[in-house]
């Protein structure tokens, strides 16, 4: 027993400077994922993840905090210490939207946290329902003004994707006042869509994709800067003539501020490898993303999206009748 | 018809794979195993096991919840015929004849009636979910905002009807549901409402932690002020396939129950709850020597039985072809389904094909296991019963803190449950019911949408219910639910039946 115990101690007096001379990880990391389990977010949180954790040699686990539009959880994640082991997953929302959403805001997503990389982009489409008068997006932008009082767009509830990107678009339409039908959930915003209950709403296209193919809902135009190969026929807003409506539901990785470097670069280069894997790259595809390019998937270009988005939602956002 | 049977086909693809068969297996075990616990029906059961199913895909958290679903209901009879406590209120009628059988050394064969006769009702009402299923979500689409707030008028109207007790109590219950689901953050606005600028409540209060509180931990108080004696039989369980001459005269009783359950479960409100009532008093009615009724009567376990479960699946049809929960284990699965990001609705059938059908399918897997896992397990169940409470209420509760902290990861949750607990059994004390509760509070955040997207749809007009014919017409048939309740001929007669 003696014995044991001498061996045991020498095993910890070997062990210990060793963990500490050893590199970052040594223990699971924590992604945090401001939204319930199961929604968009958090599936492409744990795709990632996944392959992620092989890179890094230690778990990355998945945790759901949700709460206040996503931010409950975003504040939790980039005020924990920045050691690395706490980083969350959030979109455009919580990144870009919420500054101008959310007045009390605890955290902010341009100055006072590390960007780590882009996981994702998601078209966004504006789609109407099938019997809507305007044929193309050149015509919808004038029936729309013409129309004020009699066209009612549709929404996932204030502070969602599409809550957000049709603000923009009622924005530059110069429209902002238009009548404004919040729903829980695209679901169900897009089951009043389909029934003809609403005239239309912008949506990403992993929610309205199928709908469009079925020929239950029609598609103006994507707001990408290519069509999409899951929908070739779309034109983009470039094409149909609304080039300045440009905008994508992203998600992204981002950590507390002041992460050491070598973390910094260990978790940009687990995530770059997972975005190269081929079953994370169809799995990802499967779900309408765009991968990220090259520039996107570094802290600084994911940092300059999130602020040009910011700059483009800002005004239009803080400026949105709260009715 | 040829449709239908793809449809099932491909329903059947999903739900026998191995991982959902497991599912199915497990859900049926545990469901029964806490079904069978005194005082804990498949409310508190679903409740208490909600969060384990969320590491699992959408089709098989929800393939195993409906296997915990009809396990707890199956466990609730069988503490009914065993130990005289009906589980929930559609076990009420099984413990008159059911423990009477029992007492006469044929528990076993009240056991295995009961199995049967659910098993055949089980059967029947999945092919009756499969067949409605697609013609009612096409009728889906002619509902717009206006006609989904009626139509939950309605339901509410039904619920106040047919709840337990007293209207005015029951009344109040929906009201409170209905106002506990206004905290949280505005839909329309994104403005906080009766939060008390108290963060964790801009959300709104947590589906979870109100079902748990006040059906978990209320069920736990309630039951540690009964003294620890439990009548449970300590007769043999005795032979559990029924005889020749049994099956003869359960027979019938199981064809008609399963009939009146299958249509009061459509009903919106909880009408499920009316079946085995309606089937008992049917059968006693035509019955040569109803004097036999009370003392253990195979008749009166084998109709009220098929009618529970046949009405406990087709109350899934409302759920998945509307997305309204006409009661509040529904309600549970709506919640169940939308932490799994699948919004309950017409649009499930088309975007989730595998998961409405494989669900379908897995209903009858489940009371395929149910019998095949159940009457072995008999045993099993009878020690479980001898369980003494002191070890098994710690042990409810601590799972229950457990899970309630696993779904958001939030202490102030559990804190939350802890209060709706006390507030749960303060209602039980008063008399009051907890259920129609609950359904006031899932159907409350439904309404409030529906009814303003209306209204702005409308610009503004309350004139939009009543101009649309469908909305019409619902609305009528609630004004006119209410008013036949409330005449005194009819709720002598309703106090009747609830005392019966």
């Amino acid at each position: 027993m003696k014995k044991l115990a001498l061996s045991l101690t020498a095993a910890l007096a070997l062990a210990l400077p060793a963990q500490a001379q050893s590199k970052y990880p040594e223990r699971p990391i924590t992604m945090i994922v401001p939204f319930a389990a199961g929604g968009p977010t958090d599936i492409i949180a744990r795709i990632v993840g996944e392959n992620m954790s092989k890179t890094l040699g230690q778990q990355v686990v998945v945790e759901n905090v949700a709460g206040a539009g996503g931010t409950t959880g975003i504040t939790r994640a980039v005020t924990a210490t920045p050691d690395g082991y706490t980083i969350a997953m959030g979109h455009l929302g919580t990144f870009s939207a919420a500054p101008a959403t959310y007045p009390g805001l605890k955290y902010d997503p341009i100055n006072g946290m590390q960007t780590i990389g882009l996981a994702g982009g998601t078209p966004i489409l504006i789609v109407a329902k099938k019997a809507f008068a305007p044929k193309d997006l050149k015509e919808f932008v004038t029936y729309v003004k013409a129309n004020t009082d009699k066209v009612n767009e549709a929404h996932a509830g204030v502070g969602s994707v599409s809550w957000t990107t049709c603000t923009l678009l009622k924005g530059q339409l110069g429209v902002p006042k238009l009548n404004s039908v919040a729903y829980r959930g695209t679901g169900p915003a897009l089951n009043d869509l389909v029934s003809g209950q609403v005239d239309f709403m912008c949506d990403q296209i992993v929610s309205v994709a199928e709908q469009i193919k079925a020929g239950t809902i029609k598609a103006y135009a994507i707001a990408s800067a290519e069509r999409s190969p899951a929908l070739p026929d779309v034109p983009t807003t470039k094409e149909a003539g609304l080039p300045e409506y440009q905008i994508e539901a992203w998600n992204g990785i981002a950590a507390p501020k002041g992460l050491p470097k070598d973390v910094v670069d260990k978790l940009v280069d687990a995530l770059d490898k997972a975005l190269n894997d081929e079953t994370v790259k169809k799995r990802l595809l499967d779900l309408g993303t765009v991968l990220p390019t090259k520039e996107e998937r570094t802290p600084a270009g994911f940092a300059a999206l999130i602020k040009r988005d910011a700059d483009k939602l800002s005004p239009v956002l803080s400026a949105a009748p709260k009715q | 018809m040829s449709e239908m049977f793809a449809n099932l086909g491909l329903g059947f693809s999903v739900a026998l794979s191995f991982q959902n068969i497991a599912l199915a297996f497990v859900g049926c075990l545990v469901g029964t195993l806490v079904g069978v616990l005194p005082g804990v029906g498949p409310i508190a059961t679903i409740a208490m096991l909600l969060p384990i199913t969320f590491g699992l895909d959408p089709v098989g958290a929800l393939i195993m919840l409906a296997g915990i679903y009809y396990g707890a209901q199956y466990g609730g009879s069988t503490t009914a015929i065993l130990v005289n406590i009906p589980g929930e209120a559609t076990s009420v009628v099984t413990t008159l004849d059911g423990h009477q059988m029992a007492r006469q050394g044929r528990a076993g064969v009240a056991l295995g009636t009961a199995a049967l006769a659910s098993f055949f009702a089980g059967c029947v009402a999945t092919v009756v979910i499969a067949a409605l299923g697609a013609p009612l979500t096409k009728l889906a689409l002619l509902f717009g905002p206006a006609e989904y707030f009626s139509l939950m008028v309605m339901g509410l109207c039904f619920a106040v009807v047919l709840a337990r007790g007293s209207i005015l109590k029951a009344f109040c219950m929906i009201m409170l549901g209905l106002l506990l689901s206004t905290v949280g953050t505005d839909l329309e606005t994104g403005q906080e409402r009766m939060t008390f600028g108290f963060p964790p409540l801009s959300d709104g209060i947590d589906f979870a932690v109100l079902a748990m509180g006040v059906f978990g931990f209320a069920e736990v108080l309630r039951n540690l002020e009964n003294p620890e004696a439990r009548d449970v039989v300590r007769a043999k369980i005795g032979r559990l396939l029924p005889g020749w001459s049994d099956i003869k005269q359960a027979a019938m009783p199981v064809v008609r129950g399963t009939g009146i359950g299958a249509i009061l479960g459509i009903l919106p409100g909880n009408g499920a709850v009316l079946g085995p009532f309606a089937s008992y008093t049917v059968e006693k009615k035509i019955a040569k020597d109803p004097s036999r009724f009370g003392k253990g009567a195979i008749e009166g376990v084998a109709g009220p039985e098929a009618a529970n479960n046949a009405g406990a699946q087709t109350a899934f049809i409302p759920l998945l072809t509307l997305g309204i929960p006409p009661n509040a284990v529904m309600a549970l699965m709506v919640g169940a389904m939308t932490i799994h990001g699948i919004i309950p609705g017409p649009q499930v059938m088309t975007k989730n094909p595998d998961l409405f059908w494989g669900m379908i399918a897995s209903m009858w897997i489940g009371n395929l296991m149910l019998l095949v896992i159940n009457l072995p397990l008999v045993g099993l169940w009878v020690k479980l019963l001898q369980v003494p409470y002191r070890l098994m209420f710690p042990a409810i509760l601590i799972f229950c803190s457990i899970g309630i902290y696993s779904v958001n990861n939030q202490p102030v949750d559990v804190a939350f449950t802890a209060l709706f607990g006390l507030f749960g059994y303060l209602l039980i004390k008063l008399g009051f019911e907890p259920a129609p509760m609950l359904l006031g509070f899932v159907l409350g955040k439904l309404m409030e949408e529906k009814l303003r997207q209306a209204l702005i749809i409308s610009r503004g007009s309350f004139m939009t219910f009543i101009e649309r014919p469908i909305s019409a017409g619902l609305l009528l048939v609630a004004v006119a639910i209410l008013v036949i309740a409330l005449m005194p001929a009819m709720s002598k007669k309703r106090e009747e039946v609830f005392t019966e």
